[in-house]
């Protein structure tokens, strides 16, 4: 529906430098994802125009806000752009109503009383609309900031770290209302994050910085389980399968999954038969066998075939396995690789201690 | 009780320190907006030459004016170029030299003022469509609001108690350049102390309750809190 986002920046601040060359969807979650210094905020700041990048070509949804070989440089405030601040940023001396019919007033689009509904109702503010922004909670506050963006149906919406500053249970409080933006709005969302947790929950698409580059960028699963990345050696990494509610076991009280290639067992998800879910499966919580387990008290063993291989500098083996149409990644030691003989295309079984549902 | 001389000289000094903050406030705002902002290297020496009245006294600068303003000086040639005559000595004149003279009063609120907004505000308003003018004017404006008004409480407060550059710029001629200040002088200079008492009590009353509303009411919300 919409086109993909073409965003190309080099920039040099002498101790830092960024050097991107991205093409990302145009619907979706797309997570920029990248440790402090990683440039990710620098770079959403140069989509936004907040930054001037002095080399760099940005195109969006088909219309061009920054091309340098052109001298083409679009002022933020002429970008079709929604933006959520670390810090909620709202203006301290405005209503919240105020604050929402701020951006309105000035596309001169008279505020569509459905389209603001819904988004009032999606974040759960509208009981909010009279207060002042020092009358609210710092969750309050932020799921405000994310509507004001939101109700000038921008082109693009961009998130720096929107849950940085809250504390977990904030976080908790948020992360619904961003699942369901996600299921009911098509806006394109870049969102900066240094969290792998927030990734795995909402990310469509990823991309991994470092010092100003981008590592990866690829579809969720495809980049979670990418050898050539650190992220697969972190001891949290993970690769996130898209599933659906297939049939519940109550006797066990268990809930059985399918996915393309295979069907799982979690433990018991209140959700109906049919419902979309994401699950997490850490790659120490995999473990592998050459032939079918005879007796095993773990319920997920499933055929897969290894993709690759890589060691750490010390006695971790990080493997890649194929499951199905998804990929997967197992922590082993070294030894057991070694004593296993494992390599690049031998069919295997894995077994899976453990899963975490993230919606 | 106050004559009705007194009484001129007061109207004067209310009148000459009105339009002196309102051109302050209007020359003194992109000046200090510019300083809150800038990172040019001639900001330090803009800041000093604004500061440069907080300590200067004030005959010094009110010699130098003269001297300038006059039938001699650079800005009296062009005055007199222009065929506007020369200054000194004349309202005009009067109401450039407290300008000069009170600026750093006006400035450096707002400047500070300014600088504790910082940078946020503004990206958000640019990020909801607002553009620069739009944004100072609805996001700056209000947000520096207790800052406009301190500066403009300093700003005519200051002018109204000035004696020096005005001794030096204006002169003493009734109706024209003859401010509070010098009117007190000239009764006491007479030995008219009663005379004297009334002004002097008119402006130390006035200048104490201007004082007690900036401290007391304003400072119920001072600049950094207005912030979130």
């Amino acid at each position: 529906m919409t086109q993909p986002i073409t965003a190309c920046f080099q920039l040099d601040y002498g101790a830092f430098q960024l050097a991107v060359d991205l093409c990302l969807p145009g619907s979706g979650i797309t997570m920029l994802f990248g440790h402090s210094g990683s440039g990710k905020t620098t770079l959403l700041r140069c989509i936004a125009g907040l930054q001037h990048a002095p080399q760099g070509f940005l195109e969006i949804n088909g219309s061009c806000w920054q091309d340098s070989e052109r001298g083409v440089f679009l002022p933020t405030h002429k970008r079709s752009l929604g933006y959520v601040f670390q810090e909620a940023n709202l203006f301290a001396h405005l209503t919240v109503e105020n604050n929402l019919q701020f951006g309105l007033k000035r596309i001169g689009k008279p505020s569509n009383t459905a389209d603001l509904q819904h988004i009032l109702e999606l974040l759960g503010i509208g009981h909010l609309l009279k207060r002042m922004p020092d009358r609210l909670s710092g969750g309050e506050r932020q799921r405000v900031a994310i509507a004001r963006a939101l109700v000038l149906n921008p082109e693009v919406l961009l998130m720096d770290e929107p849950l940085a500053a809250l504390d977990f249970k904030r976080k908790q409080e948020i992360l619904p209302f961003l699942g369901r933006l996600h299921q009911e709005l098509s806006i394109p969302v870049l969102y900066v994050t240094h969290s792998q947790q927030e990734v795995a929950q909402l990310a469509d698409h990823l991309v991994i910085l470092a010092d100003g580059r981008s590592l990866a960028s690829g579809p969720l699963s495809e980049t979670l389980s990418r050898l050539d990345v650190p992220l697969a050696q972190d001891r949290d990494a993970a690769t996130v399968w898209p599933v659906t509610v297939s049939e519940h076991e109550i006797d066990y009280h268990l809930t059985r999954v399918t996915f393309t290639g295979g069907t799982l067992s979690l433990p018991m998800v209140d959700a109906a038969i049919g419902t979309p879910l994401r699950v997490q499966i850490f790659a120490r919580d995999v473990s592998i066998a050459l032939e079918v387990p005879a007796a095993t008290s773990i319920l997920n063993v499933l055929p897969a075939s290894i993709t690759g291989l890589a060691d750490d500098r010390g006695g971790q083996s990080v493997v890649r396995l194929q499951v199905g149409n998804q990929a997967l990644l197992a922590h082993i030691t070294r030894k057991s690789a070694f004593l296993l003989g494992l390599q690049a295309g031998m069919a295997v079984y894995v077994q899976i201690k453990g899963t975490s549902i993230l919606n | 009780m106050l004559t009705p001389a007194d009484l001129d000289t007061l109207l004067l000094t209310f009148k000459v320190a009105s339009i002196a903050t309102l051109l302050m406030l209007l020359l003194g705002t992109p000046l200090a907006w510019w300083l809150a902002r800038t990172h040019s290297a001639w900001k330090g020496m803009i800041n000093a030459i604004v500061a440069l009245p907080l300590v200067l006294p004030p005959t010094v600068l009110g010699f130098y004016l003269l001297v300038l303003m006059g039938p001699s000086g650079a800005i009296g040639e062009f005055t007199n170029w222009l065929g506007l005559g020369t200054l000194p000595f004349t309202f005009a004149g009067l109401v450039i030299a407290s300008v000069l003279y009170s600026m750093p009063f006006v400035v450096q609120p707002l400047q500070a003022a300014f600088t504790t907004i910082g940078e946020q505000p503004l990206e958000a308003a640019a990020t909801l469509r607002a553009g620069p003018l739009d944004t100072f004017f609805s996001v700056v404006v209000p947000l520096a609001k207790p800052g406009f008004l301190t500066a403009a409480i300093l700003g005519f407060t200051h002018t109204v108690g000035e004696f020096g550059v005005v001794l030096m710029v204006g002169g003493n001629i009734p109706d024209k350049t003859r401010v509070v200040s010098v009117q007190i002088y000239n009764h006491v200079e007479a030995l008219e102390y009663s005379e004297a008492h009334w002004l002097a009590g008119v402006l130390l009353v006035f200048s104490f309750s201007v004082l007690l509303v900036l401290y007391t009411v304003l400072k119920t919300q001072p600049v950094a809190h207005q912030l979130k």
